[in-house]
């Protein structure tokens, strides 16, 4: 969008490159080295989600002490929590049986595609047709929910 | 023969391959979202992109809600896949690829597709990002699917499938 700042777009790019460097480096971007921690064969991968939660954790905690607003949006660094339901606790169990079986998530599979992996586009195809199946039946489900709501 | 002290073989049995490489890239995973987040205040997650992009192709409104931000997102996956390439280049010397069969790659991508849009986060969004700002969703969010992939894993490497 026109309005954004011009630094916008290559930060994005920047914090990418680095989120996706760190997630071959840690080697989770290949599927074996995920099932291994999974059948507790290697618990290295504990570190990982720890390594990242540290920093984040620092930088959600201090940043909204030490700065203002974000300099490129302007945007406070307010927590923005997500709300707990039982969807939480659904969707992680969907979520969990396709990790447990394919051994790749999200963030991983974009990152073993950049390692040469291309076999992984099967996770992604994957991916993209279990979104679009969720979020075909989300719009129907809400769409039925409006026009009843309009009928009242 | 010189025994190596009890701690040294138990952490040799956890961790065959050490710690350094999972924590270093864990702690460059976090600068990533850092970096991000403080200079735009967004929290960024991997899995928003699944949704986003396909609002590119879809007019449904559950995607259609991610129009404004679908670029950026796109421009941060681009990102990840171009660092990876780099850390291929660097200190892999070539491609790699699986050996994982196709058809779990496939199914078991369907299912966090669908697992990760209805339970509101990922392992970067409720793992990283989540527990990184305390999050009690996002702590449960993860134990939830931390748990049931470990059920799955090992059920399925019961059942004789490998890899």
């Amino acid at each position: 969008m026109s309005d954004r700042h011009p630094a916008f777009m290559p930060l994005i790019l920047v914090g990418g490159l680095i989120f996706g460097f760190g997630l071959a480096y840690s080697q989770m971007a290949r599927p074996e080295v995920v099932l291994n921690f999974l059948q507790f064969e290697d618990f290295g991968l504990v570190f990982v989600m720890f390594g990242g939660a540290a920093v984040t954790g620092v930088t959600f905690f201090l940043a909204p002490r030490l700065l203002g607003r974000a300099p490129l949006t302007g945007d406070s660094f307010e927590r923005r929590l997500k709300s707990f339901d039982r969807n939480v606790l659904i969707g992680g169990a969907i979520f969990g049986v396709g990790w447990g079986l394919s051994g790749i998530c999200p963030g991983a599979a974009y990152a073993s595609l950049g390692i040469g992996n291309i076999t992984i586009l099967w996770a992604l195809a994957g991916m993209f047709l279990g979104a679009y199946a969720q979020g075909f039946w989300r719009s129907r489900s809400q769409a039925r929910d409006a026009a009843v709501t309009g009928a009242d | 023969m010189v025994l190596d002290p009890l701690p040294l073989q138990v952490a040799a049995e956890l961790f065959p391959n050490g710690i350094s490489r999972y924590a270093i890239g864990g702690l460059l995973v976090g600068l990533g979202v850092t970096v991000i987040y403080l200079g735009t205040g967004i929290s960024a997650g991997a899995s928003t992109f699944l949704e986003s992009t396909l609002s590119y192709v879809s007019d449904q409104s559950r995607f259609q809600q991610y129009v404004t931000s679908r670029d950026w997102r796109l421009v941060f996956t681009l990102g990840i896949v171009l660092g990876a390439a780099v850390y291929a280049v660097v200190y892999q010397g070539g491609a790699w690829t699986t050996d994982v069969q196709p058809w779990r790659l496939l199914v078991g991508g369907v299912f966090v597709g669908i697992g990760t849009r209805v339970g509101k986060g990922c392992t970067s969004g409720h793992g990283v990002c989540g527990v990184g700002s305390a999050s009690k969703t996002s702590i449960v969010g993860v134990l939830a699917f931390l748990t049931v992939a470990i059920v799955t894993a090992q059920v399925v490497a019961a059942l004789g499938v490998s890899p």
